[in-house]
């Protein structure tokens, strides 16, 4: 009974249940009380899942996916989802697996228990179903799973559905973040795929290559032909975007790459209407150039053309365009600063945007706009848009730039450093900035590094510790409230330092004494305190002896400096606390015996001169040789707990001084002498002092801040300043007496210097100097404004000390970009060299790629490499070698003809096994030299598209010099003799072959590939006037472009149209011209047909004449000399490349040997030897088209010749094996 | 890659989350609504582009965004991204949301949040862009719409209840996406949706 009730229910569930709408619907219903409704509805929902029906389930999974977005936790439900997702039926199923991918992930422990499923779904015939498993999956992928359903993932990449293709490729690379060993045995098939029929599945595996090689581009190097391939025929913007991309991170590894680029994506950048396309191309012309050294003026079009767009972009009015044009242009920048320079206007135009995004954008090209003349202009701007920022982020920013923009290179663009102090001191005012601490090195290093602005950031100084309860008050503040945490304070720490170091440009010592032992400063940070100790220390040396002569008035210093370093001595910071003690003791000792000679030592403490030592400097002091840094100097201590008390607290005195370590470098007597000295004797005294004198100690204080002169000296100095402040001075000074101020609102401090001031008395003085320049012109008006913009350059030569660098420093420039990998970033694992066989051998520490490693021109690239290459060699040894033979056994076993494999074997001497490798980064090797041999020649190529005679037979012997060079085989074994040179030498004697004549003409050709230019043919077409009294003129050449050999015009002609030949021809006379073809295969011989109309003159007058020819261009002229030593050959033929075979077999005449034969072919063909042995050769050929041919000469019984044959296309091979007999059977 | 993929209305309400790395929900939660600050308090004739955005952030990543009357779309991408790409991809998520649902409004998305996350589905995967042609991802909905319902039998519950909501009328939020005209920027259009 109680079982039928329930099946009922279960049938008719869902009509009662609630399902989604009504749960959404409920929901909206409920807003004042979600909570409990929603409560409710989860408790029905647990109930639901304990029912039988999976529509129940399903219907309550699909609930929980609701909830779950509205940011409710359902992880307890993980096991019914994955009941859901086992349903039988598609539309649960679904369910369960979207929510398995909102809610799983790595952590999830039921997902153990779904490897089965998942696989059996992802084998499913339905394809939505194996579909919706690899979605989901590729959400909640874990290492496990990667690893189990690798297989079935790979199997389906090759589906016959391009829908599940697709997705199984993408899927992939999750795969390999989270099973990295899976990338090398599936990358091959993942290769393929970018040449998939189906551009989804296609756009789908360049996203996987890019995603990957985004992360590791160097070991993707070796794809750039193809992709370069990709990018010449995609249409699909997507893909071409992400191809696009991938070459601007492959392009600062390979400046040829580079080289190649820059020519299609200006193209592209030229013709795509495309915005996205056009953003990228432009991005990734800007990576080129970068990578290359941009001395080449050549590319200085390529610049142009992507500034003028970037113009139209920022000019745009869609904001998405500025912004991305502000961005693109900030990439120029690096490079090139002064053809950005020219868009100054707009640049500032943007700077005034209502957008933030497009202000910070323009903000980070202005680093790169100022100049000596506008620098005070463009920060006043900067400085009033600071006042204005709303947000803390963006005044920040705006803080952090204009301190970049003002301290670049040196200060270069700083003419005026009052002005400049005056900036910083300002900056210093901004309420709640988060750049404290760069403010304040800044102002350190200005007072250190520029000597004559000393007196006047000390004076500023002074003013900022008079008035440090600002900054107090904004610590107070910020302890409150973290979330705003500003670090203002910072800037005390500076100010403290420069008014102690430089005490001897204070106006008045004893006031900044006073200021700084105020009972404010314990409220600061300890770090800051130890700062303050140690200057009032300072200060005290120097008032002591400039004060020398009156003794009571040291006497009376001293004393109350005992009183006021007692204030540090019960001090939380242990720093601040051993410094107080250890010149507490040094203060009673000096209280004792301060008469003259004292006084001297004293000043000894702190004497020298300083020096800013560069940040970088203690690290590039080379390491002598024979030092071990590492190795103990004495036996390590026994005992622990003491060492570690002293050298925790010595560490802590090197930590805290650390900040200021670059600055307090003592001329050349060791640094920081003075901290370590004092430290010695500090921790002997105990801190004891009695409420007693604390009481009077407060006394004391309030009586010194009653009789303070400063407020009213601070006023006068306001006088000369010109403070903008001034007239509020008064009020704001009482307010400052009281010191119970919470200042929410940055106050103006008297005395301050105002930056505004400097820049209206640059105003001023421009004006005169134009007024001035007006009168010279007046006077001598033909004077060059050149001249005059150079007359007012520097008006305040300042000097600027350079940092200091240990003599023998290394050069810096390796260390700058080295950035710690993070060690959980999975793409670390990825790294992979995929060109490489695996090989066995124990882990290297991977140098982290930098910088100048990235810089290194092409031929130090190809050093690199070959260094590489002999070092694996040597290292991985005979194990290596072991398993090359193995490799080749299974290359052997499964060949369809392995006769012809062994017989190649046996060529392959075991010496040169060692050195196999796969072929892709040779082939990338090749696929640039070609673009260094066509660059190479441009010289040539220029002369070779003027048809003169003359000319042209220079440079045919040029060709044929470099042709013999190029053919020598570089090795040759056995000490085999090699085949003559002079037969080589023979080929490139220019034949020229007859193709037509009739009365008048007689018309020859030559066939030679273009080396300079891949995929051209050039076809010398020479004619003959045969006769004797008459001329032919007005020739014209008409060519039937056949489908794989199109003829170039330079006159941007339609191929139709006859093509004028630029002579005419006396009688008897002889000459010819070049035309070059578009070749688009090279696999079979071809027919090129064509004509040649004349007229021809007669004393009767003139005939019009007509020639037809037919040239047979056989599959051997498309060859191309190539180079190839042992080691590529032996790559191409275990490459597994060169799938096409074929052989053959035909005898010649008794008297012929090997030698002879040889020379027979490399006369006639461009092929290259690549070793003879007795009565077996193997050679090499190329055509334009980059197919390998690879050849196995054998000679039996002295009359027949058997030629096997490799390539990578099999009519090819067949075609030329017959060109072959027909020349030797002759 | 994209890292996450939001809807939320003019309020700050998810309509559609897709992380595609793991958050907790409160952590979610507080990303939507981070992500609904920095966005909404930005006009409309402003860039839609925000870097930053600290809980999704890092550097490497952007957060790009569009505005459709009641309804934010945005993605969380890092650098491999072409910017003007992903918002093409979003005009062609709306797009075949659009076609979908049949002039699609902030109500289809409430009620049908699994179908729109079944789209989501078939434009992009695992944070990678999958398919970017709109007919091809609206042939799939109906096939696998199809193969829903002949496992649903005769109509089935769900599909009344639809239509059913289709007739409410609740008059703040019907408001179509398409009377805003969708192709009004103009680097739209440009890339070819092969």
């Amino acid at each position: 009974m109680d079982a039928a009730i329930r099946k009922a229910k279960d049938s008719f569930g869902q009509i009662f249940d609630k399902n989604l709408h009504d749960l959404v619907r409920g929901i909206r219903n409920h807003k004042n009380n979600e909570a409990k409704y929603i409560a409710d509805c989860v408790d029905e929902i647990k109930q639901e899942l304990k029912q039988d029906s999976m529509t129940v389930k399903a219907n309550a999974i699909n609930k929980l996916c609701y909830l779950q977005m509205i940011g409710y936790d359902i992880s307890w439900a993980s096991f019914n989802i994955i009941e859901v997702m086992s349903s039988s039926k598609f539309t649960f199923k679904r369910i369960g697996y979207l929510a398995a991918s909102q809610t799983f992930h790595e952590g999830t422990d039921v997902l153990m228990l779904t490897t089965n499923l998942i696989r059996k779904d992802l084998g499913s015939q339905s394809m939505y179903e194996s579909g919706v498993a690899i979605s989901g999956l590729a959400c909640f992928l874990t290492p496990d799973l990667a690893r189990d359903l690798l297989n079935e993932i790979a199997t389906l990449m090759t589906s016959n559905r391009a829908y599940i293709r697709k997705k199984a490729v993408l899927i992939m690379y999750k795969i390999f973040l989270k099973n990295p060993d899976a990338l090398r045995p599936s990358f091959a098939r993942l290769k393929e795929k970018l040449d998939d029929p189906e551009p989804s599945v296609q756009a789908a595996a360049v996203n996987v290559i890019c995603e990957l090689a985004r992360k590791n581009p160097k070991n993707y190097l070796s794809l750039a032909p193809i992709f370069f391939k990709l990018m010449s025929v995609s249409t699909n913007n997507w893909v071409l975007i992400k191809i696009i991309k991938l070459f601007g991170a492959l392009t600062p590894l390979e400046p040829r790459l580079g080289k190649k680029l820059i020519e299609p994506l200006t193209n592209i950048i030229n013709s795509t209407s495309a915005m996205s396309l056009l953003y990228e191309c432009i991005n990734t012309v800007l990576a080129v150039l970068v990578s290359i050294s941009s001395g080449q003026p050549n590319h200085s079009s390529a610049i142009e053309i992507c500034l003028q767009k970037l113009r139209i972009l920022i000019e745009d009015s869609d904001q998405n365009l500025k912004y991305l044009g502000l961005l693109a242009m900030s990439k120029i920048l690096q490079t090139n600063p002064k053809s950005v320079q020219i868009h100054k206007d707009l640049i500032m135009q943007c700077l005034d945007d209502k957008d933030e995004s497009i202000r910070l954008r323009s903000l980070d090209l202005l680093y790169g706009m100022v100049s000596k003349k506008n620098l005070m202009e463009i920060i006043k701007k900067l400085m009033v848009h600071m006042s204005k920022a709303e947000g803390t982020h963006y005044r920040d920013e705006l803080l952090a730039k204009i301190i970049d923009i003002c301290s670049q290179n040196n200060y270069q663009y700083v003419t005026n450093f009052e002005w400049y102090v005056s900036v910083l001191v300002e900056l210093t005012r901004m309420e709640g900035t988060r750049h404290g601490k760069l403010l304040s090195s800044q102002l350190l290093d200005v007072s250190i590094r520029v000597e004559s602005i000393r007196p006047f950031i000390v004076a500023q100084m002074a003013i900022l510790i008079d008035n440090m309860h600002i900054f107090a008050s904004s610590i107070s503040l910020a302890s409150n409230n973290t979330k705003n945490s500003t670090d203002i304070c910072e800037v005390l720490n500076a100010a403290a330092w420069i008014c102690g170091e430089f005490a001897q440009h204070l106006t008045h010592p004893c006031t900044t004494l006073d200021s700084m032992s105020k009972s404010k400063v314990t409220n600061l940070p300890g770090h800051i305190q130890s700062t303050f100790v140690q200057n009032i220390f300072k200060l005290y040396v120097h008032l002591v002896q400039i004060g020398s002569s009156d003794s009571d008035k040291c006497k009376q210093l001293t004393e109350s400096m005992l009183e006021r370093m007692r204030q540090f001595e019960q001090s939380a910071d242990t720093e601040v606390q051993e410094r107080a003690c250890s010149f507490l003791q040094i203060l009673k000792y000096c209280d004792k015996m301060l008469d003259s000679e004292a006084q001297g030592e004293l000043g000894m403490l702190f004497d020298g001169e300083l020096n800013p030592v560069a940040v970088k400097a203690q690290r590039k002091v080379p390491v002598p040789d024979g030092l071990d840094l590492d190795a103990w100097i004495n036996d390590p201590p026994s005992d622990d707990e003491q060492d570690d008390l002293t050298s925790s607290q010595e560490k802590q005195i090197f930590i805290k001084n650390n900040e200021l370590k670059s600055f307090t470098g003592y001329g050349g007597n060791g640094s920081a002498e003075p901290t370590t000295t004092v430290s010695v004797g500090a921790r002997k005294i105990q801190p004891d002092i009695s409420e007693e004198d604390l009481v009077k100690y407060k006394e004391n204080r309030m009586l010194q801040l009653e009789s303070n002169p400063f407020y009213i000296k601070s006023m006068k100095k306001s006088d000369s300043l010109v403070s903008n402040s001034f007239s509020k001075s008064a009020s704001i000074s009482d307010s400052i007496r009281s010191q119970s101020i919470d200042l929410k609102v940055p106050i103006s401090i008297p005395g301050v210097t105002s930056s505004e001031n400097y820049y209206r008395m640059s105003k001023i003085d421009d004006e005169n100097k134009k007024l001035r320049k007006k009168m010279k012109i007046k006077k001598d008006g033909k004077q060059k404004q050149v001249q005059e913009e150079d007359d007012d350059e520097p008006d305040q030569v300042v000097k600027i000390l350079a940092y200091e660098m240990p003599d023998g420093a290394l050069d810096d420039s390796d260390d700058d970009t080295k950035r710690p990998n993070d060690p959980n970033d999975p793409h670390r694992a990825l790294d992979i060299n995929l060109d490489e066989p695996e090989i066995v051998k124990p882990i290297q520490p991977k140098r982290p790629e930098t910088l100048s490693d990235k810089k290194i021109n092409g031929a130090k690239e190809e050093e690199k490499l070959e260094k590489k290459k002999s070092k694996s060699k040597s290292k991985s040894g005979e194990k290596k070698i072991r398993r090359k033979k193995s490799e080749k056994e299974l290359l052997v076993s499964n060949d369809p003809a392995p006769i012809v494999e062994t017989e190649y074997n046996e060529l392959v001497s075991p010496e040169n096994e060692t050195n196999i490798k796969k072929t892709d980064s040779d082939d990338f090797e090749f696929w640039l030299k070609n673009d260094q041999i066509e660059e190479a020649k441009t010289e040539q190529k220029i002369e070779v598209e003027k048809p003169v005679e003359g000319k042209k037979s220079k440079k045919s012997k040029k060709d044929k010099e470099t042709d013999s060079k190029k053919k020598k085989p570089k090795k040759v074994k056995n000490g085999q003799s090699e085949p003559q040179n002079g037969t080589n030498e023979h080929d490139s004697e220019l034949v020229f072959k007859h193709i037509a004549s009739n009365k008048q003409l007689n018309i020859s050709a030559l066939i030679q590939a273009n080396r300079m230019n891949m995929n051209q043919l050039i076809i010398n077409l020479r004619l003959g006037n045969l006769t004797t009294d008459s001329e032919i003129s007005s020739i014209e050449l008409n060519i039937l472009n056949s489908a794989s050999l199109k003829l170039l015009r330079e006159d941007n002609k339609s191929s139709n149209e006859s093509l004028k030949i630029p002579f005419s021809l006396l009688s008897s006379q002889d000459n010819q011209f070049e035309c070059f073809f578009q070749v688009n295969d090279c696999t079979f011989p071809q027919n090129l047909k064509g004509n040649f109309t004349y007229k021809f003159n007669t004393e009767s007058g003139s005939i019009h004449e007509k020639i037809d020819f037919k040239l047979k261009i056989q599959c051997s002229n498309f060859l191309i000399s190539y180079s190839c030593d042992n080691d590529e050959f032996s790559n191409w033929l275990t490459s597994g490349q060169l799938s096409a075979k074929s052989s053959l077999k035909f005898n010649v005449s008794e008297h012929e040997n090997l030698d002879s034969i040889l020379g027979t072919l490399t006369s006639n063909f461009n092929l290259n030897i690549i070793e003879v042995l007795e009565n077996n050769a193997s050679l090499f050929a190329s055509n334009m088209m980059h197919q390998p041919i690879c050849f196995l000469f054998k000679l039996v019984e002295n009359k027949t010749v058997v030629v096997d044959a490799k390539s990578n296309n099999q009519s090819l091979i067949e075609n030329l094996l017959e060109e072959f007999r027909a020349v030797l059977s002759q | 890659m994209i890292k996450a993929i939001l809807i939320f209305n003019n309020h700050g309400k998810p309509r559609l989350i897709k992380f595609y790395q793991h958050y907790t929900e409160d952590m979610q939660q507080q990303i939507i609504r981070e992500t609904f600050q920095l966005v909404s308090k930005r006009d409309d004739n402003v860039c839609n582009f925000l870097e930053g955005g600290s809980l999704i952030g890092g550097s490497d990543y952007k957060i790009i965004y569009r505005h459709y009357a009641t309804l934010y779309f945005v993605f969380c991408v890092d650098s491999s991204e072409s910017e003007l790409g992903i918002l093409d991809l979003i005009q062609v998520f709306v797009e075949t949301l659009d076609k979908c649902f049949e002039n699609v409004c902030e109500l289809d998305l409430i009620f049908h949040f699994d179908k729109v996350q079944y789209i989501l589905q078939e434009l992009c995967m695992g944070g990678m862009v999958l398919e970017t042609n709109m007919n091809e991802i609206v042939l799939r909905i109906e096939e696998m719409n199809k193969l829903e319902k002949s496992e649903a039998g005769i109509g089935g519950t769900q599909s009344k209840a639809m239509t059913a909501v289709k007739e409410m009328n609740i008059s703040n939020i019907t408001q179509k996406f398409k009377d805003i005209k969708l192709p009004d920027l103009p680097n739209l259009g440009s890339i070819k949706l092969n």
